[in-house]
This record gives C-alpha cells, structure tokens and sequence, in this order.
C-alpha cells in the first residue's frame, strides 16, 4: 500500500449529503473478480451523458477539478453498500483523501484498508473548507498527515485528529493482514478456550 | 423538516451520556476484561468484552474474534485473489458459509448458467474458491440457497450471542437473533478469512426504546422507516443500536429482521436486540441449532445476553409507535419518507442551500411535484423481494392483500422469495397460487431488483413500489424510481396500479 504522508493536489467540492456508492460505483462495474477498471465508473452517472461523453457541469470534468487528489465532501459521504468498488474506482482516479464531516462506517473502514485517508473536520470547518475549493484559486491543498493538517493556499492550515493506530497504518502503508498474523498465537489460545466455552460455535 | 402535519411522533433525544467503561481499560485483556465485568455494561459490550483477542490502543481498538462470516459472489472474489497472491490459508473454514445470491437469475424456472458474462465469471470463481479452501457453498441449484442474510438464520448458521460479519452492509439482520453482526469490504473479507478477526473500533451505543401498540396494518418495515426518518440517513452513524421496548417484544422475530437490517439505513454499524423465548423457539428446530444437552447449555448461556439494569448508553431514542401509519418514501434517500397520508414537501421551506439543493435534486430524480399527494402516485412495476421483506410472514402478508385481486393494468409486479426454502413453503400454504393468479411474476430467489446486479433491471423513467431497502438514484436501474415500503403496501400499490393506504384496502375486503 503506497504510504501516506505529504500530498498536494487539488481538492473538488462535492457537498451534497448521503452520496452512497451506488452513485459513487453504479451496479455495472461490479461483475469483475479483480480491481481493474474502475476508473471509469466511478460516479458513472454524473461524470458521463448518456451518449458516453463528459457531462460539462459535473465538477470533475472541470478545470482544475479533473485533475482531483481530493474530494471535500457532505455528510454520510459512502452510505448504502459494502461494495469497496466505489474506494477502488476513487483510488484509480487518483483521490488520496476525503475531507468530510461523516462517513458511513464501513466505506470508512474500506478507505483506511486502502490507503485513502478519511478526515473528518467540524460542520463550520467544512463549510469553510467547501467555499475555498470551490473557488479556482483556493482549489490546490496541501495535506500534512505527519502534522495532522491541511494547508491552504492563503497559509491557513486547518488541524484534524486521527487515532494513532490508523495514522501509523496510513503513513507506513502497513499490511494489515501481516501485521495481525504476528498475534497469531494469541488468536489461537483466544479461540481454543472461546469454543471450549461455547461449543455450539464449533 | 416536517413531511406530514397530520401526526407527530415524538422522539426525544433525551440526554448524551459519558462512555461508561469503554476505552478506560489498558492493553492487557485481562485487565480491561475484569474491568468491565466490575461495571453494569450494555449487551453491546458485552458481545465486544466476549470477542475481544485482546486490546490494540486506548482508543477503543481490539482484535475482534468473529464466530462466522457469510459470502457472496460479488464481494468476495478479490479477498480470494488476496489470499492466492500472499500464499495465504483460510484460517477456519467452516466458521464461513458462502451462497450465490447477488448476480443470479430469478426467472420463475431456475437459470444454472450465469446468463452474462461478468455473473458467470463471478460464480465460477466462487465455486472454485470454495473448493480450493474448503469453504460450504449454496449455489444455485442447491434447495437451501437464497439470499445470504434469510438463509443463514433459517439455517440456523446464527445463533445467540455470536459476533458475525460478512461483506454486505444488511449483515445488521442478525441482531435480531441476538447475535451482532455487520457489514465490512473485501479487504476485511480477506483479513477475515486470513485471521478470523477483524482490527475493530468499538462503537458508541445507542438504545432506541420502542413504546406503545402498532395501529392495524402497521408492520415492522415502517417502524425502522418512520426511525430512519426520525433520526436520518447519519442518525445513527458510529453507533450500534440496541432496540427495545415493548413493541420490539410484540413482534416476530422475523419482522425483528427486518427492523436490524434496514438500521444501517440509519449509519448503523450494527443493531440488535437481546434474546428471548421468540428467538429461541425460532431457532430450536434450525438444521444447525445446537441440540439435546448442548442446546439447554446453549440457552443458559444466552439468558445472560441482556443490557445490566444500571449500563448507560450514549445516546437514548424513545420512539412511540401508536400513531404512526403505513410509511412510503418519496425521495433517493431512505430518510426521505412520510406517511401514506402525506404529501411530498417543499424543498423551499428548507433554510439551507445545501440541504435545499439536495431535496431539489431528489424531487427532480423522482419526478415529483411538492404538494402532491402520496397516495395516488401510479407506479409501472411492484417489487416484493430482498433481505429486508421476503421472507415467509412478508408472503403472507402480501397474499392476504393480493387474494382475489389482480394486477392493475400496466403494472408488472413480481415477487423473488427470500430463498428456495421461503419459496418452496408458499408454494405449499397455496400463496404462491394466489400470487400468480392475481397475475404476479413468482421468481426464484436471489438478492434480483434489490440492486438490479442481475437481468432484473428497471428501465429509465420506471416507478417502482418495492419491498427492498434502498431509494438511492440508479439503484433499481439507471433513471429508475424507487418508493420504499412494506410488503403489504407494495400488493396494495400492484392491486390498484398506485401508492395507496394498504388499510383502505383491507376494509374493502
């Protein structure tokens, strides 16, 4: 997992609240058995007309916006589906990170097993944070994950908490699996007195 | 905002509490275990205190042990190809159960061939998966196949007390069991089936008190909608609902199902309910339900899963249900729903442009007009189908309303069983005579126009009455429109060719 450190790039504004991933990962890029492709079906409906063409008042087939390392987003950003097609599809597109209030819980979980940070600021601190981006000049950040900020092109920076545990997952791009496999021994002695006790779980 | 003035039901966010226990406990289980057990803990922690491999910050990070995990086709293949790639063993095969529900056909005689092929590849690999790592598969043609979260309660797969999850977010249903169990991605299926645990952030908690006595033909489908509406699609994000209350009680332990399974339509991460005397009658004659002296121990054990008097929650909900009525929703979120007597509101008494702008977006999706009347919308196609309500009472329920009528004229209505076990059953208590009689499509079961990852698509412009458990824009097909309700509104609405009050209904009959 390519770790997470410094990133700059720019940042679209999409505050629209609930986007669930079926908008953000439409059902027909589901049928495959691998991550590739897509890319291209990330927001499918909005990104695209229906004869296949850039749809021009989408905020991502804007300059500079098209060229997106983040998404500043509303509310319940990733609700609805498990589907981590919609984090794959965000992560081919080149989006790093996400800045929003909430996140539905399981899309969150996706994006930290993915290497795309999640930041959550305050409601006022997001509204602000919207307005900057949306405006042409405003719209390149920078994000500081080492010292928990986002940098403005004004030199405002704009401070956010994360748990240790996932600051250091993202930063060193850690294998999670690996990194549980070392508690190995304690997941079998865990789980030798948990069926003991509780047979019918065999 | 307020969709209907006609009634009020009020729910009181009565008061945030401090988190108890959680979090104060240090890195050594033991020490955090004998902690909690000195302090009144909800059931909630206690399902997390009982699973917990040990403690990984004092944020609140443990190793979660998981009991059993359900697979599908669709979100599992990449946590496979995980596994190959790393040279990686599946830790304990048969703690998994997998069942193709999502891309198969639910044509009314069985489709064994995947008919597309994105879905062939999909259940190919599957079935390889399954016997390359010795994981139980339900295809197809097997008798006990159906969507994943009615088969494995009706199988008895879960029981009381386990810690479940699987990769699809409706994995709240089985805390009606009084399991908990949740959705999680590919990656965790991965680390899941590598590990046997999940690196887990415990949840804040929150208990909704559901008070008083349903009105006549109100079911559990607009209890959770009439909560979600109540709370919002976010109300309940970062928390796990604890539900209960005496019309928890009242209710079946399927219509139990139905509440915990749309909770995530609210941000649940999981929602469930203790057990009781229902739940155990339920499970008893379960193929895999424990049996003779260790079902008695099994019982014992789950009389002690239950909130301590003195445990506080972070967050307490009391709902009163007297007077709320059959529940439709009429915008592209599952919050956005109102009575049947309501009308579709006006995005311009919102004060915040954001706000404002999304319920424009949602009336235009829609193609609706503030003011207008639910009832009386007409519809092209009626859906009874999905994890939410297709299971045998929702049958019932809908064949009550269905016998002797039919199908309004222009309205395809189709109903896809929660599984062949459902399936086979109507078949016998004569439901699905009626269904078909009245001029329903009586399918094969499978997950189908829940999320239309199959042939079962609607087209642009389509308005649908359905079952299932998601209003979102594109989710029964591109340009399609969804209204969500229960089972018995959805008859109503096919019997008649619009949304309308499934009580008028019955009084005619």
């Amino acid at each position: 997992m390519e770790p997470f450190k410094y990133v700059e790039g720019y940042a679209a504004p999409m505050l629209a609240a609930n986007v669930d991933t079926d908008v953000i990962m439409p059902k027909q890029f589901l049928k495959g058995i691998d991550r590739s492709g897509l890319d291209r079906g990330v927001f499918f409906d909005l990104r695209f007309l229906l004869d296949g063409t850039p749809n021009p008042d989408f905020v991502l087939n804007q300059d500079p916006w098209n060229t997106s390392t983040f998404l500043v987003v509303g509310p319940n950003f990733g609700c609805g589906s498990s589907r981590e097609h919609a984090v794959w599809g965000l992560k081919q597109l080149g989006i790093r990170a996400l800045i929003g209030t909430t996140f539905a819980g399981i899309f969150y979980d996706n994006c930290q097993r993915n290497g795309v940070l999640t930041i959550q600021l305050s409601p006022a601190e997001l509204k602000e944070l919207g307005h900057v981006v949306s405006e042409r000049g405003g719209s390149c950040i920078a994000i500081d994950l080492e010292a928990q900020h986002i940098l403005l092109v004004d030199g405002r920076a704009i401070e956010f908490k994360i748990d240790a545990l996932r600051k250091q997952a993202l930063m060193l791009g850690l294998d999670a699996i690996g990194t549980t496999l070392q508690r190995s021994d304690d997941i079998r002695a865990f789980e030798a007195r948990h069926l003991q006790s509780n047979p019918w779980l065999v | 905002m307020r969709v209907d003035a006609l009634y009020r039901i009020d729910i009181l966010l009565l008061l945030t509490l401090p988190r108890s226990d959680r979090d104060a406990s240090g890195p050594e289980q033991q020490q955090g275990y004998e902690l909690a057990m000195s302090t009144p803990r909800t059931l909630y922690q206690k399902h997390i205190d009982s699973h917990s491999v040990c403690e990984l910050d004092d944020q609140g990070h443990v190793l979660l042990y998981i009991d059993r995990q359900v697979a599908n086709e669709y979100t599992s293949p990449q946590a496979f190809s995980g596994l190959r790639e790393a040279g990686r063993k599946v830790w304990r095969p048969s703690a998994t159960l997998c069942v193709v529900d999502h891309v198969n056909p639910t044509a009314p005689e069985r489709i064994a061939d995947m008919p597309d092929a994105g879905g062939a590849l999909q259940v190919n690999y599957f079935e390889q998966n399954c016997r390359d790592f010795g994981i139980e598969l339900f295809d197809v043609l097997d008798k006990r196949q159906g969507i994943e979260h009615v088969v494995a309660p009706e199988q008895g797969f879960i029981l009381p007390g386990m810690v479940v999850a699987a990769g699809d977010s409706h994995t709240t249903t089985y805390g009606a069991l009084g399991a908990f169990g949740f959705g999680i991605g590919t990656s965790e299926i991965e680390h899941l089936l590598a590990t046997q645990t999940l690196v887990y952030k415990r949840l804040k908690t929150m208990r909704v008190t559901v008070e008083g006595e349903p009105g006549p033909g109100l079911v559990s489908k607009d209890i959770i909608m009439e909560l979600i509406r109540q709370i919002g699609a976010a109300g309940a994000t970062g928390y796990a609902i604890e539900f209960t209350g005496p019309a928890i009680s009242a209710v079946s332990v399927e219509a139990r199902m139905t509440i915990c399974n749309m909770a995530v339509e609210a941000g649940a991460r999981g929602a469930f309910m203790a057990p009781d005397d229902k739940v155990y009658a339920y499970l008893q004659d379960k193929p895999r339900a424990p049996k003779g002296a260790q079902w008695q121990a099994a019982v014992e054990q789950w009389k002690t899963l239950f909130t301590d008097p003195d445990a506080s929650f972070d967050k307490e909900v009391h709902m009163h249900v007297a007077d709320v009525q059959p529940m439709v929703t009429w915008g592209t979120s599952p919050d956005q729903a109102a009575s049947i007597t309501g009308v579709v509101p006006d995005p311009m008494q919102e004060k915040d442009l954001i706000l404002r702008q999304d319920l424009q977006r949602a009336l235009r999706y829609m193609d609706l007009q503030p003011g207008t009347a639910l009832e009386g919308i007409r519809i092209s196609h009626a859906f009874i189908g999905s994890c939410t309500n297709a299971r045998i009472e929702d049958l019932r329920d809908a064949a009550r309303v269905v016998s002797g009528r039919k199908v309004a004229a222009g309205v395809r209505a189709m109903i896809v069983p929660g599984s062949t076990m459902v399936r086979d059953q109507a078949e016998s208590e004569g439901l699905a005579q009626i269904f078909r009689d009245a001029g329903f499509e009586w399918r094969q079961s499978g997950c189908s126009m829940c999320l239309a990852m199959n042939d079962d698509v609607l087209s642009p412009g389509d308005r649908c009455a359905s079952s299932t458990n998601r209003n979102f824009e594109g989710r029964q097909g591109a340009g399609a429109r969804t209204h969500l309700m229960s089972p018995a509104m959805v008859a109503a609405a096919a019997v008649t060719g619009h949304l309308v009050d499934v009580r008028s209904l019955a009084l005619e009959a």
